[in-house]
């Protein structure tokens, strides 16, 4: 096992991916920050507090469960599913920014952009995540990275939350994820 | 879980995750979402070999809101009609690739007999078995109940819940028995002694003939239909004496304590078991339960039917 990001790394990747979204949408004014559970959710929260320390506003957050959306359900048993709370501004004309914790294979974003889909007709979907680790079977890609973090498929990346964990950290750990 | 046949199958987190589930997928059949992919290519037989409105129907809605295809099979204007077997019946479903099959039947354990088999290969899920048992109804029952006195706890502890009418010949009773009691609700039954089955003691719950005494301790009172098509002796000696130690009208209703509520599993008999004053009424919350119907048989597929065995490959 080795830690690739401290508390302190992942403190900072958020406050950078933060000035990144504004930078990038011109300010907070149609942004909505969507979080998908349970660990892309704390990451959305703490994005949108640290928008709203810089920008003095808040900004629309929420969480998107893709659990019925996923293409792999069959393949695993069955998942609990998680809530889904969409701001009351609604993401109708928004530009939806989707917070994730580790970026591997696409399918987790697919099955968002589809659930997405369901609810309304964003402007623009962007994407935040705070690892990307590579390996993508699909054609997805994201808008703001905390790290790239080259990994072997044999490994998995465990990112613990002090929300849920108790504490601030990532780690890369061999053996594959079940 | 590949069957969900009996209340007696569940252990108390797997109700509580279905409830759970329910919860979340209420949310979805309330917003602008009304259609997710999430069972898509499925096929679901809703095998019904004795009347039903509102159960099949909510089986069908739940599925479809889910993307499964539904074919309904009903015994009237079926083969079913002409003789043939349930296990011939069941071949055929497997012949067609079922990959689940919702059943009701006049004979207790029908649905067992269907998942112990080897005629097919799906689940199965018990929609009523003639006096045995109607899981799926106990849930919505137990959704309901926790929806509006749980007070965002995940079990019933300390609710009280009575349970009146025609026990004996009830599947809901003996489903709602069993998941109540197991979610921590103190349960009453009540009703004359003529309906109410032997070996009553064992139940977890507890027995009372005098519905007037219990009316204003309980949380929730459950009036069942008196089932006369299934009675084929007398007892009770008229509808009206029945209708007057054991319905359920205005006047009952007003001993009833603040914030408790009425269900029934419906059909209902306006005006035996329950007076059309009090079906209508504000407590009344008969409505609802048929809407969380589709909420938790919505859930119940989900948990059954979504995941897939865990040797057919890992990610």
């Amino acid at each position: 096992m080795s830690v690739a990001l401290s508390a302190q790394d992942i403190t900072r990747a958020l406050t950078r991916i933060s000035h990144e979204i504004l930078e990038k949408n011109q300010g907070s004014a149609n942004i909505v920050l969507l979080g998908i559970p349970t660990r892309g959710a704390h990451l959305a929260t703490r994005i949108s507090s640290i928008i709203a320390s810089i920008e003095g506003s808040e900004v629309p957050t929420g969480t998107l469960d893709i659990t019925l959306f996923r293409d792999d359900l069959r393949m695993r048993p069955p998942r609990a599913i998680m809530p889904t709370k969409i701001p009351t501004s609604g993401i109708e004309g928004k530009d939806v920014i989707l917070v994730d914790d580790v970026l591997f294979s696409g399918r987790t974003i697919r099955a968002a952009l589809d659930a997405l889909g369901e609810i309304g007709r964003p402007r623009a979907v962007q994407l935040a995540a705070l690892v990307d680790r590579g390996h993508r079977e699909l054609p997805i890609k994201a808008d703001f990275i905390g790290k790239n973090l080259p990994t072997s498929k044999s490994q998995s990346v465990r990112v613990l939350l002090s929300e849920i964990d108790g504490r601030d950290e990532v780690t890369i750990e061999e053996g594959a994820e079940l | 879980m590949r069957h969900l046949l009996s209340i007696a199958d569940l252990n108390k987190s797997e109700a509580i995750s279905i409830l759970d589930t329910a919860t979340e997928l209420a949310r979805v059949s309330d917003g602008a979402v009304k259609k997710l992919p999430t069972l898509r290519g499925r096929t679901i037989v809703n095998l019904f070999a004795e009347d039903s409105t509102r159960t099949r129907i909510s089986f069908e809605a739940a599925a479809k809101r889910l993307s499964a295809d539904v074919i309904n099979f009903s015994a009237k204007g079926s083969s079913v009609s002409k003789g043939e077997s349930l296990k011939d019946t069941a071949m055929t479903l497997q012949a067609m690739g079922a990959d689940a099959v919702v059943i009701r039947h006049s004979a207790s354990g029908a649905a067992q007999r269907l998942a112990d088999s080897q005629w097919m290969s799906g689940s199965v899920i018990n929609a009523g078995d003639g006096t045995h048992e109607h899981p799926s109804q106990a849930l919505l029952d137990a959704f309901t109940i926790r929806k509006h006195l749980g007070m965002g706890a995940s079990d019933l502890a300390g609710l009280n819940v009575a349970i009146v009418g025609d026990i004996l010949h009830s599947r809901v009773a003996r489903s709602n028995v069993l998941l109540l009691a197991m979610l921590g609700a103190k349960v009453t039954l009540v009703a004359p002694p003529t309906l109410l089955p032997v070996g009553i003691q064992n139940w977890p719950a507890t027995v009372s003939y005098d519905f007037d005494s219990e009316i204003p301790h309980v949380d929730v009172v459950m009036m069942l239909r008196v089932q006369q098509e299934r009675m084929s002796d007398l007892f009770f000696p008229n509808a009206r004496e029945y209708s007057r130690y054991f319905g359920l009208n205005g006047e009952r209703m007003a001993s009833m304590k603040s914030g408790a509520i009425v269900m029934h599993p419906g059909p209902m008999n306006r005006g035996l078991e329950i007076s059309a004053e009090v079906a209508d009424s504000a407590r009344s919350v008969i409505t609802e339960q048929v809407t969380n119907g589709v909420s938790v048989r919505m859930a119940i597929l989900y948990v059954l039917l979504a995941g897939g065995a865990l040797e057919v490959g890992s990610n």
